[in-house]
């Protein structure tokens, strides 16, 4: 065997996942490195706690609280309304119309298509129905477009984990006289809730970090937004116009801006983990 | 002639273009075991399945003839699938609990059907599951997900959740062809208990068991009834020629 040609093919092929693995994780590294490090130097309470004061984006006093809120409202709410649109979409596939049924295959391609188009194209759209309604830039305008961002990834990826709930388990719920949408919202939704729960944070972390969807729909303001018709702040904004700045310690704080952002990510991760985690206590495996 | 609750009227099944019963007539005893045994690939799940209309669930299917439950035709067009369905406890081949507690699962069908007072619910619950055979080895921990039960046992409370919407029928798919010898006795004498108070089809391709347990049996081939008739006779002067040699193991 040793200095065989498939021991040698089998060596290489070992040799090749291993990079490709060490090229993910390195690079996954470097990102957070470079976040971590130019971010974190930059980073004090006060940018946590406070709204840019006068002269915050010369390097003066001030913080972005207006973006991070802004964010976190216009993440929170975007991935809500997408689910409240996705889930009933993902069932009726799933228990209606049933998986290999051309409707499924078409509402599929659609959403791979949708899924392929550029987050500014969306960020046009948004501004075009904007204009033609007379409306301002506001986070309920960006709530609306980076929902509709979110919509196909959150399509796919529940129609993806509802295919893996097994036939017998809807039949076990029809046979006691349960209707289809009993069997979706009951037991289908339940045995899948885990991989759903996985599908809104891939959502919620696409959105959030979205720059071009919201660049003409959320506007930008140093407040805090207090209503939808207010325009937001946003995180992936305070990183963009902070690191264009000539001034240095503005360009750090778009790495602390960049920082936060990440961070918001990885703990919104780490909670939809946890709950996965409790929710899939009642799975049928 | 007394109508039975359950009569089958000429059905024929098609998969496709292949026809996978073929007129199949039946008057299904009441308050008896009645056992639908027969070679694999002979058609009788999908007679089973038939009787619940869980057929059409499968994309494909024709069906012709009628199934009556109680003189009423469930494959008429209006036909209230979901009260249907309530009539017919089903036991699957493999166990299937739905993702939620011990409790929930036997609740699941009275909730779903309108039931809403606790104190109802918890009588439904004791008593399905004392009739099925688990309540002493789970009333302790009724809240915990039914996956952590062993197989048999989540057979058996899929035997309450069927009967906590109070069927007529218990239908059974080679119910214990997933469990250990113990198991499936418990099964099986839960079973004999029941037949005081359902009519109960049993699909089963172990002849022993349906020695054991039958009163009436069905012998399918090729989708066609060969025979049926009351077990003793059935077992012990076979009239047809098939029936003898899948009793002798000639063909199975």
């Amino acid at each position: 065997m040793r200095g065989s040609r498939r021991y040698w093919e089998e060596r290489a092929a070992k040799a090749l996942m291993l990079l490709s693995l060490g090229l993910v994780v390195g690079s996954l590294l470097v990102i957070l490195g470079v976040v971590a490090v130019k971010g974190f130097s930059a980073l004090t309470w006060q940018m946590l706690t406070q709204t840019p004061r006068g002269g915050y984006y010369l390097g003066k006093e001030g913080g972005i609280l207006n973006a991070i809120l802004g964010s976190l409202y216009l993440g929170a709410g975007a991935t809500a309304l997408a689910f409240a649109v996705s889930l009933p979409v993902a069932l009726y596939l799933r228990v209606f119309a049933g998986q290999a049924s051309v409707p499924a295959r078409v509402v599929r391609f659609a959403m791979d298509l949708l899924w392929g188009v550029p987050s500014i194209v969306y960020g046009a759209l948004g501004f075009v129905v904007m204009v033609l309604l007379g409306l301002r830039a506001s986070l309920g305008a960006a709530i609306l477009t980076v929902s509709l961002f979110e919509l196909p990834i959150l399509v796919r990826a529940m129609d993806e984990v509802l295919r893996m709930v097994p036939a017998e388990i809807d039949e076990a719920s029809y046979s006691v006289g349960a209707t289809r949408s009993e069997t979706a919202f009951r037991v289908v939704t339940r045995q899948a809730l885990p991989g759903l729960l996985t599908a809104v944070l891939l959502a919620f972390g696409r959105g959030i970090g979205d720059t071009a969807s919201v660049l003409f729909t959320a506007g930008f303001t140093d407040r805090v937004p207090t209503s939808l018709c207010a325009p937001a702040a946003t995180l992936p904004l305070a990183v963009f116009f902070q690191l264009g700045s000539p001034i240095p310690e503005v360009r750090n704080r778009a790495y602390a801006a960049a920082a936060v952002l990440t961070l918001i990510v990885f703990a919104v991760s780490l909670l939809g983990r946890g709950l996965a985690r409790m929710a899939a206590r009642n799975v049928v495996r | 002639m007394n109508q039975t609750h359950l009569q089958i009227r000429d059905l024929s099944v098609w998969y496709g273009a292949r026809q996978v019963l073929r007129n199949v007539s039946l008057d299904i005893p009441d308050r008896q075991i009645t056992a639908i045994l027969g070679p694999s690939g002979c058609g009788k799940t999908t007679l089973l399945r038939s009787l619940n209309r869980l057929l059409e669930t499968d994309a494909d299917v024709r069906l012709e003839g009628q199934v009556l439950v109680d003189g009423e035709n469930i494959y008429a067009a209006g036909g209230d699938l979901t009260r249907i369905r309530r009539k017919m406890g089903l036991l699957s081949q493999k166990p299937q609990v739905l993702p939620m507690s011990i409790y929930d699962n036997v609740a699941y069908g009275p909730r779903i059907h309108g039931e809403r007072d606790r104190r109802r619910l918890d009588g439904i619950v004791e008593r399905q599951l004392r009739v099925a055979g688990l309540w002493d080895e789970v009333s302790d921990r009724l809240r915990s997900p039914a996956t952590r039960l062993s197989i048999g046992q989540q057979q058996r409370l899929c035997l309450a959740r069927g009967l906590a919407v109070g069927p007529e029928i218990i239908l059974g798919d080679e119910p214990t062809s997933a469990l250990d010898p113990k198991a499936s006795r418990n099964v099986e004498e839960r079973l004999l208990d029941l037949k005081q108070d359902y009519t109960i089809v049993l699909v089963t391709h172990i002849l022993r068991q349906a020695k054991r347990i039958a009163d009436h049996v069905v012998f399918l081939y090729l989708g066609e009834v060969v025979e049926a008739g009351p077990a003793r006779e059935f077992f012990a002067h076979p009239r047809q020629e098939l029936t003898r040699q899948y009793l002798d193991g000639v063909i199975s």
